[in-house]
This record gives C-alpha cells, structure tokens and sequence, in this order.
C-alpha cells in the first residue's frame, strides 16, 4: 500500500462484475454514485462490506454519457465513468483501518465511502529486531565464521552465559565454535522422510489417548473437547469445533481489576430474549406475548426498553403493545404459520453481547495474576474489535476463524500451539517440528486444508496414490478421461509399481566404477 | 537376483481410454459362446475360456503366444455387442457432455470468444501447476456455464432439458434417449470443444463411453477353480459375461428377425444391466447380481476397491517369502541388538550367498552337510537347502545329492544357505505404528519354538509375553542389508523421532533392580558382591569399603561398573518428594537420596530409577546413547544382565499382604468416607431445600453433582493419603510404585484404601432402573453409595451393588479402548497419506513431490528430532563445563 493517508474511494461490487474487470482491464466502469475526486487516485472494493478486497487504479473521472465498450456497475441510474487502468487482488484490508476525515470508521460500504487509508505500523517482531548487541555479535560471529544461522534460542542462550560469567573473547569464540559444532551435527540428513516420521509421531500416540471430554484446566463450568477426538478434529480442520471457545486476555487498564473484567464479560455474553423472559404464544389473539422475568433482566444488565428495541430486526410485520409488565406482539396479518415462526424467530434475539458466545467465565490466571476472560462460543473478529481486549494474546480454539480473521500464518500457528497443547494435556510429548509439519502442509495452499479425503491427500499429483487412499475407481476413470501421465515421483505409487521409492537411499544414485587394473 | 549395476525405472504411466478399434486390435479372439468347457472339460472355441485368452490348466499351451501355464502372460478377447449400452462408470460424464454441447451441431454451448478466453484460463491454470482436483473444478464450471445457454450460439437451435434417471438412463424432456442416440450425439463433439471439458482427444473420445464392444479379461485374471470333488466352480467375472453373451445373442437374433419394439427394449436393457453390474455391483439405485446360493458377485470395481482390493490389499502391500511369524518370549541374556531364532525357523529361512573364488570351499563344506547338519555336540550348524545355476535352476540339497552338488559347485552359482548367528534380519510386530515397528536384529539361533529377545526392546514394539506374535524376515540382498546394517538395527533405534529420548531402556525388573541396588547405597559382602555381578563382563571388583573392619561393596560402586569413563550428568530421581526438603533441593545431600549426581563415570549419590534408565523417561541413558550408539547399546545390555543379576540374589516378591495397613488406618479410612458421605448428604439436602447456588451457566443438578464428585474425589485422595503413610519403602508393591518400575500409589490405595467414585461418561452412575441405579436404592437416591461409589478397597471385596458398578465403569474402559483404536487408526492412515512424500532435500528445504516447499527449513532450525535435545536447544551450561571445567567456571562466575 502506497502512502500512510490517501484519500480513497471504496465502493461495494459484485463478484462477476470483479471478475469482468480483471478480464477486461483498462475499461470504462460505470458507477451509480457521484465522484468528487481528483485522478489519479487508488479505489478499493469491497465483496462482503467487511474488508476492502480490490485494488484499482482510477486515472479518469467524468460524467456518465452513453459510450461503445462501456462496463456497468448496475443498469439503474448511472451517473460517473470510472477510467479503470488496472485492478488488482490484494490481501484483504479490515475495513475500520480506512478512517473518514472526521476520523469514525466505515463499517459497511453500501454504495461508495470515501476513506483515509492508515496503516498501522508500530508491529514488534520481537526476536531479531529486539535482538541485544551481544546476541548481534554472536549470531554474526556465526554467520562470518562459519556461514552457519544460529537459531535465536541458542544465540540467547549464550549470551545468558555471557552475562553470569566472565567470558573472554578467545574464550567466546571457542563457545561459538562448539555451539556451531553441535549445531551441525543435529542436522537433518539430506532425504529424511521426515513427513512419514512426523505423521508417525503424532499417530502412534494416538492409540493412547482417551476418548472423553473432560473439564478444561483451571474452569470446571467448561466442558473442552480433549483427547484423540480433538486431535481428530484439528486434522480434519473442521469449519466449527465441537466445543469453540475463547481466552480473553484484558489491556492493563482492566487486567487487574476483577470488577471491570466481570462487567466486560457481561458485555461479551450474549443474552437472548429467551434468557430473560418467557415467550408465550396466545393462539386465541394470534399474539406472542413476552413474559420479562425482572430478576434475570437486572442480573444481566436488560431493560424493558431493549427488548422492545430489539423487536424492530424481526423481519416481519408486526405491531408492538406494551402492556403492563409483559409486551405483546401481534402479527398485522395474522397466519398461523408466520405466529409459528415469531415466536422461535423472538426467543433467539440477541439482545446484547456479542453474537455466538454463550458463556463468559472471569478467573484469575495463576501465574501472572491478571484477570482472564474465558468463553464458551467464540468469534474472534468481534472480540477483538472490543476496547480493553488484549487482542495480541486473546486466543480462540476455532482455527478456521484464526485463518479467516488473522490469516494462514497464524492459522498456522494456531494448529501447532492446539494439537501440541492437545498432546500435551495426555501427558504425551511429541516434537514439535512434527506438528510443524503438518501445520505447514495444511496451510502450505494459502488457506487451511483438511488431512484426508477432500483435502491434502486428494489433491496428490499421482493418479495411483489417489486411487490407493480411497474411493478408487472414481480417479481410475476420471484419469482415463483426462489422459493424466503419472510420474511416479511419490511413495505410493513407486511400491505399487515395485521399484524403490524416492526417499531416504532411494533418493540417490550411486554407482560404483571399479577401477580398470 | 537382480543384476549388479543400473536397474530398469518406470518413468511413468499413462492413462486413457480404450477405444472400440483398440479393443478389437488387442483382442485375441471374438468371444461368441457363452459356454467354458465341453463335457471332456477342454474349453470350448470362441467360448469364454478359449485357449487363445491364455491358459490356467497345466499341460496345455496357450494358443496366442504358445506359452505355458505362468508363462503366458494372458490375452484379452472381445465381445460384440448387439446395442450399444453405457459404462456405468462415465454416466456422470456423459450426462456433463450431454448439457454442455448442442443437440444439433455438436458443439460446445459457448461463442467463439468465449472458447478463447476459457481455453487461455486452462492454459494458465495448467502453467501456475494446478493439481488434478484444480481442474476438475475449472472445468465443472465451463460445463455449467455452456449448460446453461438455452440456445447454441453456433447454430441457434434451441436446447432440450436433460435428465438423468439413476443410474443409466437419459431422458430429453420425458422421452427416453437410447445409447445409440446418446453415442451418435457423443460422436458429433469436434476434438477442439473436448479440451474444454476436461477431455484429452488423444486419450479419449466421449463416445467410448458407450460400448459397442466389450473387452474380455484373460482367463488368469478369473481362473476356474476346480474342488477336491472334481466340481468346476467359474469365477464371478466368468459368470457375469456369461450373462452378458446370453442376452447379446437373444438381443441380436430378436433384431434381425424383426421382433416387436418392446421385446427388443426390454433385451437392450436387460443388456445395460448385465454390463453395468458387470462394471460395477454395487451400483446405486438397482439390485446387485447375485450367485446362486444369493451372494453377491464381485465384479470389476469390487476386486480393485477398499481395504481388501486390489490396490490396498495387492499393490500397497505385498506378501513375500523368507519370513516366518512364532510366538515371543523374554531372554535377557541376549543383547537389544540379537533376536533368538528357533533352529526350525533357521532351517527353513535362508540367505543367499553368491559363490566366489574366495568362498568357494567354505560354501562346499556348507553345502556337504546336507539340509540338517549338527555338530559332533549336537547342536546346531548351518547347511543349505538349494543352490541356485547361473541358469536360474534349483537345485535341492538332500542327504544323498549333497556331496554330489558340493563336487559341482562352480564360481557364480549361489547358495541359499541356513541362518547363522550374526546374520542380519527384520523384526517386526503389528500394529506397525512408528518406524522402531520393525527393526534389524542379529540372529541367534536358539532351541525350542519361540523367537526371544532382550525386555529393554519391548517398548518400541509395544510387545508382552501374554501369546503376542511377531514377524520375521530374511534379507536376501546385499545393499539391503547394508542399509538394514547401518540404519535398522535396534541400537539405531535406541532414540525416538516421537520426542528425541530413549524409548528403548529399562523397564519392571530392571527398574526395581537398580532401586534395590542404588537406593541408600546398601552394602554386600565379596561373595554377594560375586554373585550379583556374575552375569556381567567387568575386569575388576570395584574397591571395598572397609565397615567396621570388614570388607563391603558398596551398591553404588557396583553400578558404576556399567558406566564409561567421562559421564557427568545430575538429575532428580523420579522419587523426589518435595515435600522432605521443602521445595528448595538439596542436591547431594538429599535425605532421601533422590538427587543422582554423576561423575566421571563414577554414580556419587542418588538412587537409579526410572528416570535414569527407563524407558520414555531415562535421562542417564539419553546421554550415554547421545554420546555413543554403540555405549549405549552396551549399558543396556549390561544394564539387563545386572538387574537379573541384584533382582535374583536379593529376591523381591510381591503380595496381597503388600497391602496391609493396620486397623487404625483403616478405621482412619472409614471416618474420611464417612465424613465425605455425610457431607454428600448435606449437599443433596442442601440441593432439595432449593437453597445450592448454581455455578454460573450450570443448572441445579449439573451443580450438585458437580460438587459431589469433588467431595467424594477429595475423599478418595483422602484414603490414599492415609494408606499411602502405612506404607513405606521397605514395602515391595511400595518400591515399584515409587520407583517407576509398575502400577501407581494410586493402584496402591485402591488395593489397601477404597477404590473411589466409578463413572460412565464423565458422571456418576446414574441409569439403569427408573430413577435409580438398582433395585437396592430408593427411587431418586442421590447418595454417594447409589450412584457408584465403591467404598470397599480391592483388597476388603467389593459387596455386590459395588462390584456391578465396577463392572459398569470397567466396561466404559473396554469399549473405549475398541473405539480408539480404529479412529486412530484411521487418523494415522490419512496423516500418512497426505505427508508420506514430503523429503528434505539436500539443502535442508522440505518439499513435496510436486517440489512444491512445505519448509524452507526443517523445524524452522533444521535440526533432526532424534538428534535434538529432548526439545531443547544447546545446554549451554553443559558446553561451557565441558570446555572449561568446573573450577575455572567457578571463579569466573560474575557477583
């Protein structure tokens, strides 16, 4: 992104009309908005008005007139020509990181937005950036004295000894130069198959863990899906747990205090109207009627006024009565069907709280003292929108949210740290370079894919691999249609053929030329 | 064997469709009959087992290439059909090429420019390495857009829906398309609009997709198979084609002679059936064909799918010969690296050594002594069983001819001589779950019927003497053995992958023994001395330490004879107790002798348990090995030897009278349960009075048991505790526990205490009768005693209510167990499957085959688990011992 403050114009768009302009780029677009802006300048669209997914170039701007070639955004009510030069993909941009002038951020685009583009900048890669001089020196020496990258860990570590001991220049040098000596030796050697030892490591422990969910450490009122169904469930990349669930940790301002935790934690359940009243259906009047219970309301913090509030999202036609203590809502035209429907679409409004978090626990963490939010339900994005929300270490377990809201990288982390923390809750040490692996190898497409069937194994390159994993005959055929060549690079399909297989010491080839006497 | 130097490699394989013409080309004979054999049983001409299609009967010669049986590689014929009908296996994609060209002109649904731009779309996608699945999409959605245009753009005609009725017929708005219909609609898509759609006209045309003839599989690949009775029995494939000719003959003669429409339809389609099962039996949507006797056939794609098909069963995995499986007993008098062979299974298993100038009277004399040859003492030496010609003859060795082939042995035959001691083979046990499944040992042929090898090597196969079996297999050439040699065997394998420590180490006995060894450091006499080391190799007694004016030895200095020179290690034993020395430990000097301090070779303090030399958790043994494979197979070889040594001269047995406690502690015990019993009841009272405060987010009920299985959990630690002070370290159940060699303090208090709340799912007993458990309570008894908590200890006997609950929780525990295994099984088998191609390559990147990077950097550092330091980076305090010393470090060390 070009520039810390642009003036940018970001309008919502259809996916085929995206697709139309890629294809066709530099074109005349046609828009139904006015445009005040002077070219050339950046414009963003948006798909789902949540994030900013296009980029193009707009080097023209005049008024709408009939043209040949011309591209419409709609067919109603033109008004601007867009010279587009080109558009681009781009990484999706949260929508509040574009401010307006007056500083509030646009939450949704419906038909254009001007916007001022401001990047956040203040990240803190805290390993090699941070790194102290003496590590510097270290980390260096090993670089120009042996060309060898010292992991950081190590590096620290011996600048840790520095700082207890005192150590002499020479004496430093020979302390790199074992560390490096070691280093070396715990190399991987060329052609290791690690990928079958690392599915191995985490499979065979499998055989040993228990099959139950069992209360989550430290919070009893949660039930936490552990053991082999988990680990199960982390593979196959589920689009929701069985069990989704959050730890929110707080900003200083509210980490100490329990009070302002509790009241954040009532801010972040979510209360729906069937949590604080009984809903009645009276089939004589064709009425719902809303039974508040007062004790409940008061406890969760609900007036008689939100749920009357609340009432105006139902998407059907209704007459709202307030009487006494209950609320009466009638159909304007009564049916029997849509009563039906009223009554279940009431009892599940939320009025409060954030959407899909049932259950907000406050604890004390034990070891940093600090007041720690846990939750059954998750949603990431919007918890992490909530002021005094630590949002760098606030976690959740559902890994395809991760991926969605903070991308690959740390979908990527979030499998690692959730099946190590899976093993680790069974007394099971695994290495974690094996849970790195599979990491990488289900988030190595740019998204998170499941290991299995619909995921990595199914998309092998090998016609014969497939149809050795499962469902045979349908690769079989299909290859016969398409004419695929297998090239019996993989492990698969060289042992169905019968020769040695690319890995290990089939991986090379060594032949001996006895010497000629 | 296979000829030294370069090898023959299959490049690769390609796929496509067999053409009607390809068919008929490759077809060594047109099948007409539909019978086998004649009543003199030969097989009939032109019938289903014509000899031109190969041979299955021993004497005859095939007629096509004139080979014999297991020559004849086998030829396929054809049959021609009547009608053409659909292979059940493309009806998805017909249909696709049905909707997305026209009805009238053949071509694809799009205008010219839109061909374009779709064609560059597909060109990219195939450049930026678009997997198999990629494309299927890319295409999917080119059909469905050309599928959607009601009207061609190239002719205008106008389109008609089609519909597929499950599972072979098509019908154009209600009227039904015959496949003759559908396949001159197929014929008319030009080459050009295929590409479009996922078809590659040089492999396949989409009117193969309706068959006009049928290729006939060779008879070996469905032989007859005759019983001891003499019946004949035809395979499946057999029986099906059968049908197939049957109703192709009445379909023919019916439509030459002019026969009604319907009777013709119905035959064609009773044709389609007789093919489509033929294909595939399992077909949704009609009924499979069946045997007589109303099994199933099983046909083509049952014979290549799922777990006993032939991709799985036969070319995933294969059977081989030179293996033997017997039952496995213990024998620690071998090393981790041996495994005892039965002298049977040594005769029958065999090596093949090539003759050279070198060997040749070595080999002569081997092949004289005939196939059963012993020595002057009876015991065993190896023979041979064949030699093998340069021509690839056998020939057997027998008493009588063995002289004979000894005098006629020449430079360049090969022998397959008996296993001998030290020669090197596999050694597996099922489930294979990790690579250490199956590991080289070295033989040593043994008497009697079992295979035996050392206890240390039961972890990593997960084995036990209970009757578990195990494989064995003889490597037949050199470079595997060579590689069996240096990377297989067990002492490479002392290390796992899993976590980067030992998972081969001592285990029960061995650990008790140490204990009883090491612990407090007891004192023996020369004699005792003697005997506990008499299994060992040592070169000399260990100075004495003189006590009260006689000589000891002491268990401490007895030990150190099995560690090097050089080892310095210092760790807690696993019977560290924080509680003696208050949290801040005392090292050397601790009371309980639970801080092992090493030097140089020499064990200064501490007692030896599990967590120096067990399995999983042996730290002492994690660093000899990581120093030395070879040391470290040598201290657990001596380490074995010792422990039968100390565990046979002490003795140590253990029994119920373990778990006696004395009737004060018991009573102690019956006051804590009692206490936790009334204070349920306080909580239930509690509870119905309407008076419990629920946990958040809980309701009543959920509280209350939640509380109650605290209270009754706290009560059962309770009983531990007090049990567990009656029972001290001089106590052999105790020593076990503690020591890490079997079972738990909790096993203990069980036994001798009260073995506590029994649960199914996480809660407390609670179904069975209405409202209650069993008719001995009250309905909605919600007491300790009702629910499942068993008060008795193992030792007392459980009264019957409690026993039935026991058995209740006891059950939860097998059919867990029977789940688990096949999810995670299945979870293994998909994780295999998706990372099994991943490789470092030599430059440390972890690639895929399709050389697409997984990791820059293996691990992000590179560094093999194995090899890694239980997680850890460099002990840098270590190093800096290592290069400077102690003292210096000492004086160097900073206020």
């Amino acid at each position: 992104m070009s520039g810390d403050s642009e003036l940018v114009l970001i309008w919502k768009d259809k996916m085929n009309n995206v697709e139309a302009l890629m294809l066709n780029a530099p074109v005349y677009y046609a828009v139904d908005f006015p445009v005040k802006l002077e070219p050339p300048f950046y414009a963003y669209i948006t798909l789902k008005g949540k994030e900013a997914n296009y980029r193009v170039r707009v080097t023209e701007v005049r008024e709408y007139e009939p043209l040949e070639g011309i591209m419409r955004r709609s067919n109603k009510n033109l008004k601007t020509l867009l010279y587009l030069e080109e558009i681009q993909e781009i990484a999706s941009i949260p929508l509040n990181e574009f401010r307006k002038e007056n500083g509030e951020e646009i939450k949704r685009v419906s038909k254009y937005s001007y916007g001022t583009l401001t990047l956040i900048t203040d990240f803190e890669l805290k390993k090699f950036r941070d790194m102290t001089d003496e590590e510097r020196k270290i980390y260096e020496m090993a670089i120009k004295d042996y060309g060898v990258e010292l992991p950081f860990s190590i590096v620290s570590e011996i600048a840790k000894a520095e700082e207890k001991y005192d150590i002499k220049n020479t004496e430093l040098k020979r302390i790199v130069d074992r560390a490096v000596e070691i280093y070396k030796k715990r190399q991987v050697d060329p052609y290791e198959a690690v990928g079958i030892v690392g599915a191995q490591s985490i499979g065979e422990p499998g055989t040993q863990m228990t099959l139950r969910t069992f209360h989550y450490a430290g919070v009893a009122e949660m039930n936490v899906t552990l053991g082999l169904p988990r680990l199960i469930e982390i593979v196959d990349a589920r689009r929701d747990p069985s069990t989704p669930m959050m730890t929110i940790y707080l900003d200083e301002k509210t980490r100490y205090s329990e009070d302002g935790a509790k009241e954040l934690a009532k801010k972040i359940e979510s209360t729906l109207i069937k949590d604080v009243a009984d809903i009645v259906t009276n089939i004589t009047d064709m009425s719902v009627i809303i039974r508040p219970n007062m004790e409940e309301m008061e406890n969760r913090g609900v007036t008689k006024d939100n749920i009357v509030e609340s009432l105006a999202k139902i998407k059907l036609k209704i007459v709202v009565e307030v009487e006494g203590e209950n609320i009466k809502v009638k159909l304007s035209e009564p049916s029997y069907k849509n009563l039906n429907r009223l009554s279940t679409e009431i009892s599940e409004l939320t009025l409060k709280g954030v959407k899909g978090i049932e259950r907000a626990i406050v604890r004390k963490s034990g070891d940093t003292n600090e007041w720690v939010i846990y939750t059954q339900g998750s949603n990431l994005r919007d918890v992490l929108d909530m002021d005094g929300v630590d949002g760098r270490r606030t976690k959740t377990n559902n890994i395809i949210e991760i991926a969605n809201v903070l991308g690959v990288e740390a979908a990527r982390n979030a499998i690692i740290y959730e099946a190590l923390d899976t093993l680790q809750q069974q007394g099971l040490s695994v290495d974690i370079r094996h849970l790195m692996l599979v990491a990488d190898v289900m988030t190595q497409k740019g998204y998170v894919e499941a290991i299995g069937r619909h995921g990595v194994a199914g998309q092998k390159e090998s016609v014969l691999a497939r149809a050795a994993f499962e469902i045979t005959s349908k690769h079989l055929l299909a290859a016969g249609v398409t004419g695929e060549v297998d090239e019996l690079n993989g492990v698969a399909e060289n042992i169905i053929v019968g020769q040695p297989v690319t890995l290990g010491t089939g991986a090379v080839v060594l032949i001996y030329k006895p010497k000629k006497r | 064997m296979r000829a030294f130097g370069l090898t023959k490699r299959i490049n690769s394989i390609k796929f496509s469709l067999l053409s009607p013409d390809e068919i008929r080309k490759m077809s060594a004979v047109k099948v007409i009959t539909a019978d086998t054999y004649d009543d003199d049983g030969f097989p009939i001409d032109k019938g289903l087992m014509d000899l031109h299609m190969g041979v299955i009967e021993p004497g005859l010669r095939c007629k096509t290439c004139g080979g014999k049986v297991d020559e004849c590689p086998g030829h396929f014929g054809h049959i021609e059909l009547a009608m053409p009908v659909i292979h059940v296996g493309f009806v998805k994609n017909i249909k696709n090429y049905l909707d997305a060209t026209c009805r009238e002109c053949g071509r694809l649904k799009l205008t010219d420019e839109e061909i374009e731009m779709y064609k560059m779309k597909i060109e990219e996608a195939k450049k930026m390495g678009a997997s198999p699945m990629q494309m299927f999409v890319l295409y999917k959605r080119i059909i469905d857009e050309a599928a959607s245009r009601p009207i061609c753009p190239h002719c205008q005609a106008e389109q008609k829906k089609i519909t597929l009725d499950k599972p072979t017929t098509f019908r154009e708005e209600g009227r039904k398309l015959t496949p003759k219909e559908i396949r001159e609609r197929l014929e008319r898509i030009p080459d050009d609009d295929l590409e479009l759609m996922g078809v590659n006209p040089e492999t396949a045309r989409p009117e193969w997709m309706v068959l006009t003839v049928i290729a006939v599989p060779p008879v070996n690949v469905r032989p007859t198979i005759t019983l001891e009775t003499g019946e004949r029995s035809e395979d499946d494939l057999t029986h099906k084609l059968v049908d197939i000719i049957r109703i192709n003959q009445r379909l023919r003669e019916n439509r030459d002679s002019g026969a009604p429409q319907l009777i013709i339809e119905d035959l064609w389609e009773l044709l389609q059936y007789h093919v489509t099962t033929y294909f595939d039996n399992q077909t949704a949507g009609i009924p499979p064909a069946r045997h007589r006797s109303g099994r199933p056939l099983k046909t083509l794609v049952q014979r290549l799918k799922g777990k006993e098909g032939r991709f799985r069963s036969n070319l995933s995995g294969k059977r081989v010969n030179f293996s033997s499986r017997t039952v496995i007993s213990p024998e620690p008098f071998l090393s981790i690296n041996e495994v005892g062979v039965p002298e049977k299974a040594a005769r029958e298993l065999t090596v093949p050594i090539a003759v050279t100038e070198q060997n040749i009277e070595k080999m002569r004399e081997i092949i004289m002594r005939g196939p059963n040859p012993r020595d002057e003492n009876g015991r065993y030496l190896p023979g041979a069983n064949y030699v093998i010609r340069p021509d690839n003859r056998r020939i057997k060795i027998t008493e009588t001819n063995s002289e004979m082939v000894a005098k006629k042995l020449e430079v360049g035959w090969v022998v397959e001589r008996h296993l001998t001691d030290g020669d090197i083979v596999l050694f597996n046990r099922q489930p294979s779950l990790h690579r250490m499944s199956m590991m080289g040992h070295r033989v040593k042929v043994m008497p009697y019927r079992t295979f035996r090898f050392n206890l240390a090597v039961c972890p990593p196969y997960n084995a036990d003497f209970d009757g578990d079996e195990m494989n064995l297999h003889v490597i037949q050439g050199e470079e595997a053995r060579a590689e069996a040699r240096i990377l297989m065997l067990v002492q490479e394998h002392i290390l796992s992958p899993r976590f980067g420590g030992p998972i081969i180490g001592g285990i029960h006995d061995h650990i008790t023994a140490m204990f009883l060894l090491t612990h407090k450091n007891p004192k023996f006499t020369k004699s005792e001395a003697v005997h506990i080391l008499s299994y060992l190799n040592y070169d000399e007694l260990p100075e004495p330490k003189i006590i009260d004016g006689k000589e000891y030895y002491m268990g401490k200095d007895l030990f150190s004879l099995i560690l090097n020179k050089g080892v310095n290690i210092e760790f807690k034993s696993k019977i560290c107790d924080p509680s003696v020395c208050g949290g801040t430990c005392m090292k050397e000097k601790c009371p309980i002798d639970a801080y092992v301090v090493i030097r140089d070779g020499k064990l200064v303090a501490g007692t030896i348990d599990e967590n120096a030399i067990g399995s999983f958790k042996g730290k002492l043994l994690d660093k000899i090995v990581k120093v030395d494979k070879n040391l470290g197979r040598k201290f657990i070889d001596d380490l074995t030897r010792l422990a039968v040594g100390v565990i046979s001269y002490i003795g140590f047995t253990s029994g119920i009278d373990d778990e006696d406690i004395p009737e004060d502690a018991k009573l102690q015990i019956m006051s804590v349960i009692k206490e936790a019993e009334d204070k349920v009841e306080k909580l239930i009272e509690h509870y119905k009075k309407g008076e419990l405060q629920p946990l958040p987010g809980r309701s009543l009920e959920e509280t209350l048991e939640m509380e109650i299985m605290g209270v009754l959990a706290k009560a059962r630690d309770e009983a531990g505790k007090i049990s567990a002070k009656y029972l001290g370290l001089e106590n052999a159940s105790v020593i076990m526990a503690r020591s890490g060699a079997r079972a738990s303090m909790l096993n203990l208090s069980q036994m001798a205490g009260s073995i506590g709340q029994q649960s199914v799912r996480g809660q407390r007993l609670h179904r069975g009768y209405q409202d209650r458990t069993l008719p001995h309570f009250k309905r909605g008894d919600l007491g300790a005693k009702a629910r499942g908590f068993v008060e008795s200890s193992y030792k007392k006997g459980l009264n019957p209510t409690e026993y039935f609950f026991h058995s209740m929780g006891g059950r939860e525990g097998l059919v867990d167990t029977a789940v688990r295994t096949s999810r995670s099984g299945y979870m293994q088998r998909r994780l295999i499957n998706a990372l099994e191609d991943l490789k470092v390559r030599d430059d440390g990147v972890v690639v895929d085959t399709g050389n697409n990077i997984i990791q820059f950097k293996y691990g992000e550092d590179g560094v093999d688990p194995t090899k890694s330091n239980w997680n850890e980076g460099i002990n840098v305090e270590e190093l800096l011992v290592d290069l400077f010393g102690e003292e210096y470090l000492e004086r160097r060390k900073k206020k």
